[in-house]
């Protein structure tokens, strides 16, 4: 399946693109990020959330959209 | 009242609704480069008492995003050189300046003289912190972040909405992201989320529009784009926060670390006896430390699974990089649970100490 990912603060920083698309097979989140991961290896480590078409979701969750966004924290003021 | 005719003109305001802010009660963390804008506009809008917190200096790289403050402000503390310029601006208000540090000792006791709380801070210790005593006290909290190019905005704990905790649960390992200070920030993005958190907090007094409660706004000043991601609710997060109300104000707020932790070395414990292993990192964190007997408990399932927890012997945690370990400590400490150490070694390093004494052992024999 092909999904969209979407980059947000440091996370595009190690992908060196906001958005990107990409093939998988992957039921879960968290195998999506296996899949993520050994693409980037310097993302293992970084903290942050994923959204599911705009809607944070845990990790165990099942893929079901069309858009995941990886989300790190900001602490910046 | 001249000054605010061009909000009482407004039919969503009028004189009921400037009254309403006339009333309301603001404190704000941080006078940095969210803070500058936030505390402008909210005392131009005659926001009735305005409380600032900082603790920290005008420095000449601030001017570049900091729009209170000037060449005469260098050398004063923030708070009081931003009363000094926001009296200027309004005095019809009260502005209260707090030249100090926000702590667990002193949160609780500010939050509860205001009706709204907003987060202009620089570090994620103070982040949490806020959060926990938001939600301790059942205060709205106004939340904006920037990092570079990009912000985040979002009202938390706002009529049973979700919490910062709900987005993110724990604090992240505090070198694991830096600050304006070591990477930059364009100077008008701060500007941009300061002025949207005024906006939310405007809209929170005054009832109108919609809040942006549940929600994260993203906005990416590079690309002028925005994305709204919706945040669910958690509970926990909500519980684990109001478990620790009675001890909060003993909470050393340290910040260089979150948590005070018993910190302990791998390499101290490989031989001990009587030590229980637990991985406090989720199911499918890895590498796996296969060559130590080890019982996985995530954080997240803690406190529901203290079943685990072997309350005879020595309790050794570990995680990834030894953050999420220490604020396991804090929590079983927190719950009365003795003798628990958090292993300063992340998963990786800690599997290959063990393979490497293994190995010695394995070769001497």
């Amino acid at each position: 399946m092909t999904i969209t990912l979407k980059y947000f603060g440091l996370i595009a920083e190690v992908t060196n693109c906001e958005e990107e698309k990409i093939n998988f097979s992957a039921n879960s989140i968290a195998e999506l990020l296996d899949v993520i991961n050994s693409k980037y290896p310097n993302l293992k480590n970084k903290n942050f959330q994923v959204a599911q078409n705009q809607e944070l979701v845990s990790f165990d969750t099942k893929i079901t959209g069309q858009e995941i966004a990886l989300l790190p924290p900001f602490a910046g003021g | 009242m001249s000054r605010y005719s061009r909000h009482i003109i407004l039919s969503e305001i009028g004189q009921i609704g400037q009254d309403k802010i006339s009333n309301a009660k603001v404190f704000v963390v941080g006078a940095g480069g969210l803070g500058c804008p936030i505390l402008q506009y909210l005392t131009a809008a005659g926001i009735g008492t305005l409380g600032i917190i900082d603790f920290d200096v005008v420095e000449k790289s601030n001017l570049q995003r900091q729009v209170l403050f000037g060449s005469s402000s260098l050398g004063k503390n923030k708070a009081i050189a931003a009363k000094e310029r926001l009296t200027d601006l309004n005095d019809d208000i009260k502005i209260i300046a707090y030249p100090e540090k926000l702590t667990h000792q002193n949160s609780i006791t500010l939050f509860n003289q205001y009706d709204i709380i907003v987060d202009g801070s620089d570090n994620f210790e103070t982040r949490y912190l806020v959060n926990d005593a938001a939600i301790i006290t059942n205060k709205p909290l106004v939340f904006g972040a920037i990092y570079k190019f990009e912000g985040q905005v979002s009202v938390f704990n706002y009529q049973n909405g979700p919490s910062y905790r709900c987005l993110f649960p724990n604090s992240p390992d505090k070198n694991s992201i830096p600050n304006c200070s070591e990477i930059g920030v364009l100077g008008v993005l701060p500007g941009i989320i300061g002025s949207m958190q005024a906006n939310e907090v405007l809209k929170i007094i005054l009832g109108i529009g919609n809040v942006l409660s549940g929600k994260l706004l993203c906005y990416n000043a590079l690309t002028s784009q925005t994305s709204t991601l919706k945040i669910n609710k958690s509970e926990e997060s909500f519980n684990t926060v109001l478990k620790y109300k009675e001890n909060f104000h003993k909470n050393k707020t340290d910040f260089n670390c979150e948590f005070e932790a018993e910190e302990i070395s791998i390499k101290a414990i490989f031989n001990k006896e009587n030590v229980q292993f637990i991985d406090v990192r989720e199911i499918y964190e890895k590498p796996d430390v296969d060559n130590l007997e080890v019982t996985y408990i995530p954080l997240s399932k803690l406190e529901s699974h203290l079943n685990k927890v072997d309350l005879y012997k020595e309790k050794m945690i570990f995680c990834q990089s030894g953050m999420r370990s220490k604020q396991a400590v804090s929590i079983l400490k927190n719950l009365n649970i003795k003798n628990c150490f958090s292993i300063k070694e992340g998963a990786s390093e800690i599997l290959k100490y063990i393979n490497e004494q293994q190995n010695v052992s394995n070769h001497g024999r």
